[in-house]
């Protein structure tokens, strides 16, 4: 089976800063996979380079089988993304929300409003239904977001830092909808620098100064490092100044 | 799974992005009161404003009289120049030098001199002069006061003298507005003006409020299309836009008399490119400027130049020719020319299509300038 996303020498500058070194990645269809690194190490940008919000300076980018450079909104069609920032409308409510992102998808008239009720449903928001998004709180902010990203069922879905700012348990409660997904076969990129939520992934590649400096599961990362945690390993690398090893 | 590009024509319509977008930008101005409030407390407010301060036409000057002649002429003299309207007196003095001392301090703007010889030499009908000195440091209300003095010295002239057909008669007719009363002239205008700036500001506004929220970006990754997305926004201001113009029309007919000599749906089929085109520069500031408050600030900035430039308040006529030139790349300038023809003087579509024209122009290249501009990418 083809891989979900392909990045050949994926490179972007901002005037003199590298932010994404030639990244070379590839992603199973049905992954969770996680991009760990610390602020600035070039997480955000690929994403944002994956979903065709900036254009790379040089290399290619394949999402479920299409080029994102030459046809940026082909594949808008196929991936959902959640931003670091809640990027919903504080002044619609929840319902309204879910309707224009299913509209905007193309899912509309009776099948776009069993769309909106099957979400509502599956995700607990009937009695709040009518609530201004705004009013919500962090948790169930993350949660219509969530949503809204996966109204038209993409094949690849983003998160960037999802659950930044949310309790434990709202936290708990967003994997398992994302092990859901991912079950039913929708690949996940994640980006974080909560270590639990990297332990969560299949596969992490850790990212430092906009190089890959890692690639592997979880443990066989510790192990790389001979470190007995990730946290420990994502320590040893930020002390490790200069020097990288792939 | 659906795909746009499958189905017939009227699935592709049934699913075009722009109705999903169209009914989420009604929803947000339905329970933005705030902004709603403003776009029609704004115009009432405007209209007050302008049409109660702004009057370009002077009358009641106070009026300084020295008369020296003390005769029932010059009495008859100073009732005509009162009767102008235009003079109003204020004090009597029995110097010439009081009279400069009074104007100096600004407590008389007009003064009425009527020398000793006065009834004399109107007795010996050798041509009597009296003398209206005007403070001319505001040229408006001295031009108006001068035109009233000599009305009024024609006026008593004629009393004075028996019937003498004169050689050239010169009869001056205001039409239109004959009782040149500027709130006539301004009230139209005022509808030109107040669009643009609402229009420019308020989409300015819309687009920059999604790129701070946080909400175009999350946009961007939809397959909506820029059409979509710019028509969206544009297309509630337009309704904004047509309440606007009507709220004018009706408070101008209450409050100052204003006219509609001409037809209202032409009004309103002229309005459309105007509006147009004013949304289309605040889509266009929109794609130049990062925050709120940067594309309110852009939006006085146009501003400035179409109240100076387009003849909403200095007429055209009287600017010097590059300043006529700068103001016909102003789309105001041909909407004022509309205004003022549909409502003063009720010209018909036949005499407006210069204009017609020149504003679908405007239109339709600054529409496609900012959907050019506007580019699904975040930098």
């Amino acid at each position: 089976m083809r891989d979900a996303i392909i990045t050949t020498a994926l490179h972007r500058r901002f005037g003199d800063l590298v932010a994404v070194e030639r990244l070379d990645l590839a992603i199973h269809p049905g992954e969770i996979f996680g991009l760990l690194g610390a602020n600035g190490s070039g997480k955000t940008t690929t994403i944002r380079m994956l979903t065709g919000l900036i254009p790379p300076t040089s290399g290619t980018a394949e999402v479920a089988g299409i080029d994102v450079v030459a046809n940026p909104e082909a594949v808008r069609q196929r991936l959902g993304y959640m931003s670091q920032r809640f990027g919903l409308y504080d002044d619609l409510t929840v319902q309204e929300n879910l309707r224009f992102y299913a509209g905007l998808y193309g899912l509309i008239g009776r099948e776009g409003a069993a769309r909106v009720e099957e979400m509502l449903t599956g995700l607990d928001f009937l009695p709040r239904r009518r609530q201004l998004a705004g009013t919500l709180s962090g948790g169930w902010k993350q949660r219509l977001s969530l949503a809204c990203a996966t109204a038209h069922r993409p094949d690849v879905l983003f998160l960037d830092e999802p659950t930044a700012g949310v309790d434990p348990a709202a936290r708990r409660q967003f994997w398992q909808l994302i092990n859901h997904l991912a079950a039913g076969g929708t690949t996940i990129v994640v980006t974080t620098h909560y270590m639990d939520e990297a332990e969560r992934c299949q596969r992490i590649a850790m990212l430092w100064r906009g190089r890959l400096v890692a690639l592997g599961a979880p443990r066989e990362i510790t192990t790389q490092f001979g470190t007995a945690t990730l946290e420990d390993a994502f320590i040893a690398l930020q002390e490790r100044d200069g020097v990288a090893t792939a | 799974m659906t795909e746009p590009e499958s189905g017939s024509l009227w699935q592709r319509v049934r699913r075009w992005t722009f109705w999903p977008m169209l009914q989420k930008e009604f929803i947000q101005m339905r329970r933005d009161r705030l902004t709603l409030g403003m776009m029609v407390g704004i115009p009432a407010i405007q209209l007050a404003l302008f049409g109660f301060a702004i009057r370009t036409e002077v009358r009641h000057l106070p009026t300084l009289v020295l008369d020296e002649a003390q005769s029932r002429e010059s009495r008859e003299l100073i009732a005509t120049l009162v009767n102008s309207t235009y003079f109003d007196i204020v004090g009597t003095v029995r110097g010439r030098e009081e009279v400069a001392t009074w104007i100096g301090r600004g407590d008389a703007a007009a003064a009425v001199i009527i020398p000793h010889d006065f009834t004399r030499d109107i007795k010996r009908r050798r041509g009597a002069q009296a003398q209206v000195i005007v403070d001319a440091a505001d040229p408006l209300s001295s031009a108006a006061a001068l035109q009233g003095a000599a009305q009024a010295g024609l006026a008593f002239g004629a009393g004075l003298t028996p019937a003498r057909p004169p050689v050239i008669e010169l009869r001056v007719r205001p039409w239109y507005n004959p009782m040149l009363t500027s709130s006539t002239y301004i009230v139209p205008g005022i509808i030109g003006v107040l669009l643009s700036l609402t229009m420019v500001i308020i989409t300015g506004m819309a687009v920059v409020r999604e790129r701070e929220r946080g909400t175009l970006e999350q946009l961007i990754v939809t397959p909506i299309d820029r059409t979509s997305l710019m028509l969206g926004k544009i297309v509630p201001f337009l309704l904004v836009g047509y309440v606007q113009i009507t709220v004018i029309i009706l408070l101008g007919r209450l409050l100052f008399d204003v006219p509609l000599r001409g037809s209202l749906p032409l009004l309103y089929v002229m309005a459309f490119p105007f509006i147009v085109a004013s949304l289309g520069v605040g889509l266009y500031f929109s794609t130049l400027v990062r925050t709120q408050a940067q594309a309110m600030q852009a939006g006085f900035m146009f501003i400035l130049p179409n109240i100076l430039l387009s003849g909403f308040m200095f007429p055209r006529a009287a600017m010097p020719l590059p300043a006529q030139w700068l103001g016909l790349l102003l789309p105001l300038t041909y909407f004022l020319e509309v205004l003022r023809g549909i409502l003063l003087r009720g010209v018909g579509a036949s005499a407006l299509w210069p204009e017609l024209l020149a504003l679908c122009g405007f239109a339709v290249f600054i529409l496609t300038l900012s959907v050019r501009r506007f580019h699904k990418t975040l930098d």
